[in-house]
């Protein structure tokens, strides 16, 4: 057996840990669901353990977790502009709260 | 007349010190963002600005139980796509094809599922039409599926007849699978959002 090969053999081992996680997150989404909890808090925690899915497929899967700069660089840019896009009409609408 | 080879396929550019797939692909996935980004806004936005009690909570629509099972397919064909790849690492056509072909095949299945809970929602007479939930509900869902679909079709030419490649031009060939695969983690990575906005809250 390669080097090579014992590389790609320890990727399939986290492969199968993170492929774990990610059902057992699931449920602990769901499970959150039937806790008796109001609307701000219940959402905040249901988004928190979709961006720590999110980040187990983005890192490992899609294996940004050792990418390139460049790469990092294209994300952060759209990280940025996915942001403004998300708070921008969100901004508008306390504002018309306010008045 | 000449052909002329794409450069850059497999070796990395030394400015970018990337292939261009590689770079061509992330670039692609950054107006994905965006895209279902501009919808989750009008989701927030809609929810934000409905009148107070108006908005209903996903699974007094919804059915969670098909929606989880389907959460359930879709993570284990992004490892069984992962493992496509890592058998083009392995040069293991075998494993290849089957990992390829289930992957394939959880996009099938996510499908049929959706298409149950569909079918069930317009006998019930619930349609886009009938509230701003279920527009914001069938416009997002609708385009991730058809995402899905895109993605199987490119997964199944790499399985069919894409797979000539792997005779002639092995680390392209790897390549495109690496390519194929960031897509399909993507969509992957959509529905994580999608379910919990959605269904259960």
């Amino acid at each position: 057996m390669s080097a090579h090969d014992v590389d790609v053999d320890k990727h399939v081992r986290t492969y199968i840990i993170v492929f774990v996680s990610l059902l057992a997150l699931t449920l602990v989404t769901v499970a959150i669901s039937y806790l008796e909890m109001t609307t701000g808090p219940a959402v905040a925690l249901a988004l928190l353990v979709a961006t720590v899915k999110a980040s187990l497929v983005a890192c490992f899967f899609m294996h940004l977790i050792s990418e390139r700069k460049l790469i990092y660089l294209v994300l952060g840019f759209t990280v940025l502009f996915f942001l403004f896009v998300l708070l921008g009409p969100l901004a508008t609408e306390a504002n018309q709260v306010g008045v | 007349m000449s052909v002329t080879a794409i450069p850059y396929t497999v070796e990395p550019r030394p400015d970018t010190g990337l292939n261009n797939v590689k770079l061509g692909i992330w670039l692609f996935l950054a107006s994905e963002v965006m895209l279902f980004g501009a919808l989750f806004a009008s989701y927030i936005l809609l929810r934000v600005g409905a009148d107070a009690g108006t908005w209903p909570r996903g699974d007094s629509i919804l059915n969670v139980p098909l929606a989880t099972l389907n959460t359930a397919v879709l993570i284990t064909s992004s490892v069984t796509m992962v493992m496509a790849w890592a058998s083009c690492m392995r040069r293991d056509f075998g494993k290849f094809r089957l990992y390829q072909g289930l992957t394939v095949l959880a996009g099938f299945v996510f499908l049929g599922i959706k298409y149950v809970e569909y079918t069930s929602k317009f006998h019930h007479d619930l349609f886009p039409s009938t509230s701003t939930f279920l527009a914001i509900y069938f416009t997002l869902t609708g385009l991730h599926a058809l995402h899905v679909i895109g993605g199987m079709a490119y997964n199944a030419y790499l399985w069919g007849p894409g797979a000539r490649m792997w005779k002639s031009d092995l680390e392209q060939f790897t390549n495109r699978v690496e390519a194929s695969g960031l897509f399909w983690h993507f969509v992957d990575l959509v529905w994580i959002f999608l379910f919990p906005i959605l269904y259960l809250l």
